[in-house]
């Protein structure tokens, strides 16, 4: 029941599948649509606010890592980079 | 069973409409980016909200008014996104053992029916009271709650299909999925002689009602006093396994360092030398009222709180007005059971100024609260002494 391809999946959630994910208002910097086109594949975009913080860049290397190895996430390596760069600005410790 | 249609559906059932906590919400130690913001999911009073998908929601600590709570109070937690709304009357539950079995809700109903009261308690509960602060749904006081869980023993249900020589764990899957083929399915083990365990059921009622969708249903494992990794929702898939589950979920997450804290059930089969699966809850307790932050009036302050543990049974509850130099009892309230939330109720002469309250449990195999919490790199277990502070006018 899960076996759908990753790039439709992309598709599926690279506008907001749900109105109320609408209202989560991440901060508007360099970095964000790859924030957008690739976390929200598999969850809200709340996560990194309510992380927000405490993790460095360090940290949010090591949180963006496990999404790619540990869950499988596609996210290339130049997008986790911009990603990791974007979180530790605006929601770093 | 269950098609893509009704998950799409069952996801944007998710739409809510919001309200916004007052600041008492607020749990004192969270993180910054923790707004308070209760969201509302179908079934479900006001929660608040930690993510909104997978849902993430916790019960506030002002809906802890007595030793159960209410199934639309109880707290939501998934790790993946895919949650189908379930046909219960097309739902199976499949068992392998000796034999393949499978069963539907009506043949568990023809089972024999236990009842246990227990309390369902995620590992991360207190996450986010974490120091440092580690990542992670940043849980305050409310991912857990207690219900009176009827279904039938596990036990039973592996017997049905034939428990083989040599079963050392028993795996279960529920019907959630990952959106991704890559990510590791949400799997779990326990050891046999706790899937054995008279207490262990598969429960299709939750407080005398059906269990609500965001809770599992159809049925669920109860696992009474380990945390509620264990206990996996919307249950479809139960195997007896010869060698230890080394899936993602019982290998690399749910895990804490070896001898860290006091467990006294052990999960020896997925011990490795330095870490072990999470199994017991710790003793711990909450002060429910007054509210942290409240203005009373001086003179006698009510205070009510519950205490709980992974089923030894709470022996004692300690109050604190002086920053625990010295602690007097409180008096224990309706006993449901060793597994279940023990209520306490104790009352203090309030003098003008402000009023820490700290509370303090102990169960009957003599564990207590700490006083600083023991850190560990995924925030599990945190049962540091409660604490409320009030000012007394």
């Amino acid at each position: 029941m899960r076996i759908i391809t990753s790039a439709l999946v992309l598709l599926a959630f690279a506008v907001p599948a749900l109105a109320d994910e609408a209202t989560i208002k991440l901060k508007e910097a360099p970095g964000v649509e790859a924030v957008r086109n690739n976390c929200a594949a598999c969850h809200s975009l709340d996560y990194p606010i309510t992380n927000g913080g405490f993790l460095d860049a360090k940290g949010w290397t090591a949180t963006v890592t496990k999404m790619q190895k540990t869950f499988g996430a596609p996210i290339s390596d130049a997008d986790a980079k911009e990603i990791i760069n974007y979180l530790a600005a605006n929601y770093g410790k | 069973m269950i098609s893509r249609r009704a998950l799409v559906a069952g996801t944007a059932a998710l739409a809510t409409t919001k309200a916004f906590a007052e600041t008492s919400h607020l749990t004192r130690g969270l993180p910054p980016g923790l707004t308070g913001a209760l969201g509302s999911l179908p079934g479900k009073r006001p929660l608040l909200e930690l993510s909104q998908r997978p849902p993430n929601y916790e019960t506030p600590v002002s809906y802890f008014t007595g030793p159960i709570t209410p199934n639309d109070a109880f707290f939501v937690r998934y790790h993946l996104s895919e949650i189908p709304q379930i046909d219960a009357a097309k739902w199976t539950l499949n068992v392998a053992g000796k034999n393949k079995i499978s069963l539907t809700l009506a043949d568990l109903k023809q089972m024999p029916a236990t009842e246990v009261t227990a309390v369902c308690q995620c590992s991360g509960n207190r996450r986010g009271l974490s120091n440092p602060h580690v990542a992670g749904v940043q849980w305050g006081y409310g991912a857990m709650g207690c219900a009176k869980w009827k279904g039938v023993r596990l036990k039973d249900i592996l017997e049905k299909a034939g428990v083989p020589d040599g079963s050392v764990e028993v795996s279960l899957n529920g019907a959630d999925g990952p959106p991704l083929d890559k990510t590791p399915d949400f799997v779990k083990s326990i050891p046999l002689w706790k899937a054995m365990d008279e207490n262990t059921i598969i429960a299709y009622e939750m407080n005398g009602e059906p269990l609500p969708h965001f809770n599992g249903a159809p049925a669920r494992v109860v696992a009474p006093g380990w945390t509620a990794t264990y206990w996996m929702k919307s249950i479809t898939d139960i195997a007896l396994l010869d060698k230890p589950f080394d899936g993602f979920w019982m290998k690399s997450a749910y895990r804490v360092p070896l001898g860290l804290f006091p467990a006294i059930d052990r999960f020896t089969t997925q011990e490795t030398a330095t870490n072990t699966p999470i199994t017991e809850i710790m003793v711990n307790s909450l002060i429910t009222a007054p509210a942290d932050g409240a203005r009373i009036a001086k003179g006698a302050l009510n205070v009510a709180g519950l205490a709980w543990d992974g089923g030894r049974g709470i022996d004692r509850v300690d109050i604190s007005l002086d920053g625990g130099a010295t602690w007097r009892p409180a008096t224990l309230g309706e006993d449901l059971g060793r597994f279940a939330f023990r209520p306490w109720r104790f009352v203090a002469q309030a003098q003008k100024g402000p009023l820490t309250i700290l509370s303090r449990a102990t169960n009957r195999a003599g564990q207590t609260q700490v006083a600083k919490a023991l850190f560990n790199p995924a925030g599990y277990h945190h049962n540091v002494v409660n604490a409320v502070s009030v000012t007394v006018a």
